[in-house]
């Protein structure tokens, strides 16, 4: 009985944060270009041979890239910006009498969003084959179904800490700020712009004990079937969520005590 | 146009924002600190880029800094003036007050284009102003008349292209309402011009010189600073600076004929 209430929810939201996306197809076509960066980082590497020094061919390094891509299309989180806005505009008050955690629409907001940004994502690995045709590869079964999974697992990473900092807002205005800090690092560390095995030393000695490559190069090696370690890896993912979880709900527990409607 | 006018303004203009925005003084030093960070990043994917091969496009790892110091001090003048204003007039057309722009005895493009100022851009434009003095002690650049001339001349008409570029794309915004994308789309374009543009293949060269001059923003001037630079390069330069000021600026008045009010 209680299951099924939480399906129909969940399926309702869903439903209806999807219809509500696909008013804004351009839009999300034009997000999906804007996550074109990789393939201009993959232009500068083999344009100059610079993937030699680290050993890997130009075609793994294109489906490297091209897999960092779809993985940065089904992870983007923006929850931070939304609840900011909610939260400022005093629309959080109405949620909050809801029986049903707020952050539950947003995440299927971007389960939606992600729906509706996969034909973008997939017409322009299209156009990628068309330039590098030499590139195209089919990853077997069970390797895609693993790469879908630690996609996913890397998007929930990045949902918490994204919430974690929307909680945030309970206590300063502008949230959003803390999370542009936070996103430089996510930008430089997890391999978006430069695979991680290219990465000095002195950096790759530490950087595996944070989440950071979790999040875009693990899964993207995964699929484009670079050697990486499969079970480590999920390992790790999981680990971090059950870290960032409580901290979520505790901070989340915690600012909803604080938090006063506007005018109050 | 009645200069001393629009200077009066301009200071009203520069006492609100500035009055409004150090409301958030805490949010100023997240922005510096995010705006370091994300220069220590850059120069980090450089460093890594130079890790095995010592040219990249034919630059060397201390004449590319330049390109970087120069990205840092275009995108601190973006930041200050060209996000927060440009952004705006999303909004203004959505709740329809830009009639209320568009009736001030005033002109609307300089109302629209100045109202606002960010000033925790101004931290970045002196990180970049800081590393550009560096380079110039690094590369052993002497400064005389000439080189000061000519480097002022092409870093105001950068500002001039990426103003345009900004004022282009949100004065669409007359036909789609909601071009908030449409922006981030040319955030990433821009990115590229944090490397030197003959890293890139012969194709995206031309792209981004034709179509998008993004090679225009950062390449010539940095070439400037070294003395690399043929003088049609910088004659170019200023003819497509000119070209963009004044169809964007023709744009703009065009558009206006197609604005009705919210709602009509």
């Amino acid at each position: 009985m209680i299951s099924n209430l939480i399906n129909r929810k969940i399926f309702t939201l869903l439903k209806v944060q999807y219809s509500n996306m696909l008013e804004y197809r351009v839009e999300i076509a034009l997000w999906a270009i804007s996550g074109i960066i990789p393939f201009f980082m993959l232009n500068i590497w083999t344009n100059n041979n610079l993937n030699e020094s680290i050993n890997i061919s130009d075609i793994l390094l294109s489906r490297y890239f091209l897999c960092a891509f779809f993985v940065r299309q089904f992870s983007v989180v923006w929850v931070v910006f939304s609840f900011e806005e909610d939260s400022l505009m005093g629309k959080v008050s109405p949620y909050l009498i809801q029986p049903l955690n707020p952050f539950f629409r947003y995440f299927a907001q971007h389960l939606a969003e992600q729906i509706t940004r996969f034909p973008f994502a997939l017409i322009i690995a299209f156009f990628f084959f068309i330039f590098n045709p030499e590139s195209i590869w089919i990853p077997n079964l069970g390797i895609l179904l693993l790469s879908i999974v630690s996609t996913f697992l890397s998007f929930l990473i990045q949902f918490l800490i994204q919430s974690i900092v929307a909680c945030l807002c309970f206590w300063t205005e502008k949230a959003s700020s803390i999370e542009r800090l936070l996103f430089i690092p996510t930008l430089f560390l997890s391999g978006l712009l430069a695979p991680v095995v290219s990465f000095p030393a002195f950096v790759k000695s530490w950087i595996y004990l944070t989440p950071f490559p979790y999040l875009i190069d693990f899964p993207a090696n995964l699929l484009s079937g670079n050697e990486t370690n499969i079970s480590g890896g999920l390992g790790m993912q999981i680990l971090w969520i059950f870290l960032l979880f409580p901290l979520f709900k505790k901070i989340w527990s915690e600012g909803t005590k604080k938090y006063t409607a506007m005018g109050s | 146009m009645n200069l001393r006018k629009y200077l009066k303004v301009y200071k009203k203009f520069l006492h609100t924002s500035l009055a409004s925005e150090l409301e958030y003084k805490a949010n100023i030093l997240v922005d510096l600190i995010t705006a370091i960070l994300s220069l220590v990043g850059s120069i980090f994917l450089l460093s890594i880029f130079f890790q095995n091969s010592g040219y990249i496009g034919g630059w060397k790892f201390e004449q590319a800094l330049i390109i970087q110091a120069i990205y840092t001090i275009l995108n601190g003048i973006t930041n200050t003036w060209f996000n927060p204003n440009l952004t705006e007039i999303v909004k203004h057309i959505r709740e329809g007050t830009l009639d209320f722009v568009l009736l001030k005895p005033i002109d609307s493009q300089f109302f629209i284009s100045l109202k606002k100022l960010n000033p925790s851009g101004f931290l970045e434009i002196m990180v970049g102003i800081f590393l550009l003095f560096f380079c110039i002690r690094i590369n052993q650049i002497n400064l005389n008349l000439s080189f000061l001339t000519l480097s002022f001349i092409t870093i105001s008409c950068s500002i001039c292209i990426l103003y345009s570029l900004w004022f282009f794309i949100s004065t669409t915004t007359i036909w789609f309402v909601k071009t908030w994308n449409a922006i981030e789309v040319l955030r990433s374009f821009l990115y590229i011009g944090r490397f030197p543009l003959n890293s890139f293949s012969f194709s995206l060269r031309i792209f981004f010189s034709v179509f998008i001059p993004i090679a225009f923003i950062t390449t010539i001037p940095s070439e400037v600073f070294l003395g690399l630079s043929q003088l049609w390069k910088i004659l170019l330069e200023v003819i497509v600076a000119s070209v963009f000021l004044i169809t964007s600026r023709k744009f703009w008045l065009f558009a206006l004929k197609f604005y009705s009010s919210a709602s009509s």
